[in-house]
């Protein structure tokens, strides 16, 4: 099953979406190349490979056409290489697991970026909406484990590695009170746990490095959620 | 055909969406029954689909013994992952096509659908820009196509259950964008006759007239005058 050709990964350091490309791969314990792009100024290796999003991340095999959505890239990555099963065996927990994915990446970006970056009243609704969001997802860690997928990291806690890391990034730029131990205490555990395991600390960017290359482009985020504000 | 009391398969369905239509055309193909249900969706939603898709409250929902499995294609990947034995399979076994099968049903959702319904609800600029943005989608998909059969391959598969039951919404874009995909994109047009000929399609998907009867009735509801 696992290949010897080369793998790359044409990412970004500050993308989680990259990241979710990378943990799957050290967690499976494949070796690749981690190509840096520069998303202000895309290179002609992104735009070939990936034509039809020209996004992060991208992942390169051998010589095989490229694979191109973070989510595709984990359960290729889980399918075509060895060592331990990112989703889980039983068929209704994986439908769960791409079902939280799916909802996470389609249905919570939104009112999260405005409950992050816009003020008053439509602050106040996005933020109960997103934090009515973090509880249904708190709700899918079983009982008495670590991470979603069990004792072990996997498929969904992948996905929501976005609100591990970058979350508390933006939280803590933005000012705004979400994710608190109060509201979402679970989650803030498996939040502390996900970004502390030794292989997936190797592939987060680090977290004062994120804060300074993000802190500039504040008054762009607010900009980004005043414009999904009044599309509403 | 195997019993669908045995499997206890339920469907929540709504007759003319397409995300339900693409769970009934999988199951059909593979000669999996199941109860279809519908769903009142314009109106008052029933408690079993509330009870069943509480977080998002649509259709369609597969009911397999008791448990829910929600969002098309994830019921999709499930009645290919639960049911291993009923062919043929929609997924390849390889895992770079299954990639690629997973990124293109996964552009088809990001893209027809939501873009067609703000050619449909806006005016002016805002429906020109859907126009542009559904040309440009539809020639990505002509572009994938090719020369192939389906999207696939030699084999009717995911790709393909996930875009045919928006062919029957084409005619509505067409109507409302001023553009014609027979013209435009031939391939894409053969394709959706291909995959028509298909007993389990043609016996699943809406008229593409009876679709622009279904906008009609939405743009009442939205108070929208054409």
């Amino acid at each position: 099953m696992s290949s010897p050709a080369a793998v790359k990964v044409i990412g970004a350091f500050d993308s989680p979406f990259s990241h979710r490309a990378e943990a799957a791969l050290r967690l499976k314990g494949v070796p690749y190349e981690l190509i840096l792009e520069d998303l202000r100024n895309k290179s002609e290796l992104l735009l070939t490979h990936n034509p039809v999003h020209k996004k992060v991340p991208v992942l390169l095999h051998g010589d095989r056409p490229a694979i191109c959505e973070s989510l595709v890239i984990v359960e290729y990555v889980d399918e075509a290489f060895q060592g331990p099963l990112l989703m889980p065996a039983d068929t209704l927990a994986r439908a769960a697991a791409r079902f939280w994915a799916s909802f996470m990446d389609k249905e919570c970006g939104e009112s999260m970026w405005m409950a992050l970056w816009t003020d008053g009243e439509a602050q106040a609704a996005a933020a109960r909406e997103t934090k009515t969001n973090l509880t249904l997802i708190e709700g899918q860690l079983p009982v008495g484990k670590r991470f979603f997928g069990g004792d072990a990291i996997g498929y969904l806690d992948i996905a929501l590695g976005w609100i591990a890391h970058w979350m508390r990034v933006f939280v803590e730029i933005s000012g705004a009170r979400l994710l608190t131990e109060e509201e979402h205490p679970v989650l803030c555990r498996w939040a502390r746990e996900y970004t502390a395991d030794e292989t997936v600390r190797q592939c987060l960017p680090d977290r004062d490095r994120v804060i300074a290359a993000l802190t500039p482009r504040k008054e762009l985020y607010i900009s980004i959620a005043k414009a999904m504000a009044a599309q509403r | 055909m195997v019993a669908g009391e045995e499997k206890g398969l339920v469907l929540l369905d709504f007759w003319v969406s397409p995300f339900a239509q693409r769970c009934r055309i999988a199951l059909a193909e593979k000669g999996l029954a199941c109860e279809s249900v519908e769903q009142e969706l314009l109106g008052e939603k029933g408690e079993l689909l509330l009870r069943s898709n509480p977080v998002h409250k649509k259709v369609p929902v597969l009911l397999h013994a008791g448990h829910a499995v929600c969002e098309s294609l994830v019921i999709l990947e499930y009645i290919e992952d639960a049911f291993p034995e009923a062919t043929p399979r929609l997924l390849p076994t390889d895992p770079l096509a299954r990639a690629h099968a997973r990124f293109w049903a996964d552009y088809v959702d990001k893209t027809v659908y939501v873009i067609g319904t703000r050619l449909w609800k806006l005016k002016g600029e805002g429906r020109a820009a859907a126009r542009a943005e559904m040309l440009e989608t539809l020639r990505t998909l002509e572009a994938e196509l090719g020369g192939k059969a389906f999207f696939g391959g030699e084999e009717f598969g995911f790709v393909d259950v996930a875009l045919i039951p928006l062919t029957s919404w084409f005619y509505s874009y067409e109507k409302h964008g001023e553009f014609s995909v027979q013209e435009e994109f031939p391939r894409l047009a053969e394709w959706a006759r291909r995959c028509g000929e298909r007993e389990t399609v043609a016996k699943i998907l809406t008229k593409p007239e009876d679709v622009l009867d279904f906008i009609g009735v939405l743009k009442k509801c939205y108070g929208i005058v054409e």
